[in-house]
């Protein structure tokens, strides 16, 4: 019994202190339980524990049918719901070899970066938040409320929208949807400006973003990160370049690669991939092309025995479905590679050595979402 | 000396950053034509909700009490939830035969994620996504009810089969 506590809690000296941040802490976003060794205020270990939020998506998976089973996965990372759905449509589709019309890849394309735009608005409204900056947070809102609006539009939610189907999509667009994504352009770049003067240019948050939380490059390829953590490090990593999915081949953007590895690095990373995002939406956006948005599936989907796989890149990094399936109607065993779970491993290295108040920076930069760490 | 100067030279462009921001601010305390607050009970009656977002499973009734659902429980087997249960009963029709019509249909809004596989299901367009919200209620039992009407029963005009 002894040992067993001792292998869950750390051990300290005479002279050390140990403190719990979490599980119920504002600014771990969420239900991250992280016990901290402190030297002072050095943190001289850390270990985070999960399991508070862990519900068994993959073993809920095992019950229901492969159409079933796609919206469980919003509820992983549910910022980037919309990109797990079509991870496991990919997948899907991969196994029953079936070809999605243009017009399906085309939207599906289109709402992954609107997707990914909205998450990293919601991450930029956080940060500020974290680092005592509150007014950014309704800024962030601004425009993300239009996104939401257009993913209400369309697909009938806002958050966990569902709209991916094996096959395709779930309905049309909406009539309105491509006047409303070019005001949306439009009015962001319109605002970008305002992001800058309150954040980026402020010298408070420099001070507390630049030079903290390093993370080498070969520690970041060591953990297997991967997203704009990976890629502030130095890492080209975007499943987007490497493996295109769906309207990816067709659109020119640019991966954003920085090396100094600290908190402003990975904020800027983030930034950065915003405007690509707002490129890519603006390639596609005028030819979407006409024809079917769903291809016709049998109602039970029976894919053929063996293992498939597919990586997509979330707003969080990468993303891997693996699907076993023996035959029948429901899956013999799925398990999803998250990019939270692999990101968060790295907050030991980045976190060793700097101070307490430095750890929330550092949480920030990382932008974990726990119920996808714990699934 | 030089650290002290650069210890109040700091101070002072923080102040500076915070008061550019506090500008940026304050414009909108001028404009206040820019700020997109909504007061939302109170302006439900001119709230936009989009025709397709999905607030719960509705089965349509028209002016005779009939609807369209002829008891084929592909709906039920869609739900991943189990938030739908089917209940039919034979009847005897006035030439003799047997037929399964719908008793009741059973929703569980309380179990139900909204994720649209049931209207997606269904081969007889029966059940369609409604708009109503605001669906709290103080007892969780509430939340089970029937989604045919009493006393309706199946459209006897035969629609076009679906392409």
């Amino acid at each position: 019994m002894e040992q067993t506590i001792n292998n869950r809690i750390l051990q300290s000296s005479d002279d050390e202190f140990i403190i719990n941040v979490g599980p119920q802490h504002p600014s771990t976003h969420g239900v991250l339980h992280l016990q901290l060794r402190l030297d002072g205020e050095e943190i001289a270990d850390l270990k985070p524990f999960l399991g508070y939020i862990h519900r068994g998506i993959e073993k809920m998976c095992e019950s229901l049918t492969y159409k079933q089973f796609i919206y469980l996965t919003s509820r992983m990372d549910y910022l980037s719901a919309h990109i797990n759905n079509q991870a496991c449509c990919l997948a899907i589709e991969k196994s029953l070899q079936v070809e999605v019309p243009e017009r399906a890849k085309v939207i599906r394309t289109l709402m992954a970066e609107l997707t990914r735009l909205a998450s990293h608005q919601l991450w930029w409204g956080s940060t500020g938040l974290d680092m005592g900056a509150v007014s950014p947070f309704f800024y962030a809102f601004r425009e993300r409320e239009m996104i939401l609006e257009i993913f209400e539009e369309t697909c009938g939610s806002r958050l966990t929208m569902n709209y991916c189907v094996p096959g395709g999509v779930m309905n049309d667009i909406h009539p309105d949807f491509v006047s409303k994504v070019k005001k949306l352009i439009q009015q962001f770049k319109a605002n970008i400006h305002e992001y800058d003067e309150l954040l980026t240019g402020n010298p408070i948050f420099q001070s507390r973003t630049r030079g903290v939380g390093y993370l080498p490059k070969e520690d970041a390829i060591s953990l297997a990160c991967s997203g704009p953590v990976a890629r502030a490090s130095g890492i080209s990593c975007d499943v987007r370049k490497k493996e295109p999915y769906d309207a990816y081949d067709r659109v020119e953007f640019e991966e954003i690669i920085a090396s100094e590895g600290d908190c402003f690095a990975r904020y800027r990373v983030r930034m950065k991939e915003m405007l690509e995002s707002m490129k890519i939406i603006e390639q596609l956006i005028d030819n979407i092309p006409a024809g079917d948005y769903r291809a016709k599936i049998k109602g039970i989907i029976k894919p053929p025995a063996g293992e498939y796989f597919q990586r997509v890149e979330t707003a969080r990094g990468e993303l891997g479905v693996f699907i076993v399936s023996d035959g029948s109607n429901k899956p013999y065993r799925v398990k999803f590679r998250t990019p939270n779970f692999s990101n968060l491993a790295a907050l030991k290295p980045m976190s060793l050595g700097a101070k307490i108040g430095d750890l929330v920076a550092i949480m920030a930069s990382l932008d974990l979402i726990i119920p996808d760490i714990d699934r | 000396m030089n650290a002290v100067k650069r210890y109040f030279s700091s101070i002072f462009n923080a102040i500076v950053a915070l008061l550019k921001g506090m500008r940026l601010t304050g414009s909108y305390l001028l404009h206040p034509s820019k700020i997109l607050t909504q007061q939302y009970p109170e302006n439900r009656e001119t709230l936009y909700i989009p025709e397709r977002f999905k607030g719960r499973v509705y089965m349509p009734h028209d002016e005779n009490n009939e609807h369209n659902c002829t008891a084929c429980t592909l709906c039920q087997l869609a739900c991943p939830n189990g938030s739908i249960q089917i209940i039919s009963k034979n009847i005897e029709l006035p030439d003799g035969t047997k037929k399964k019509v719908l008793d009741r249909w059973v929703y569980n809004l309380g179990s139900c994620t909204l994720c649209q596989l049931c209207v997606d299901a269904c081969p007889s367009d029966a059940i369609v996504m409604d708009n109503a919200f605001e669906f709290s209620v103080y007892n969780k039992s509430k939340l089970i009810f029937d989604l045919n009407r009493p006393g309706s029963k199946l459209k006897e005009k035969k629609t076009e089969p679906q392409v």
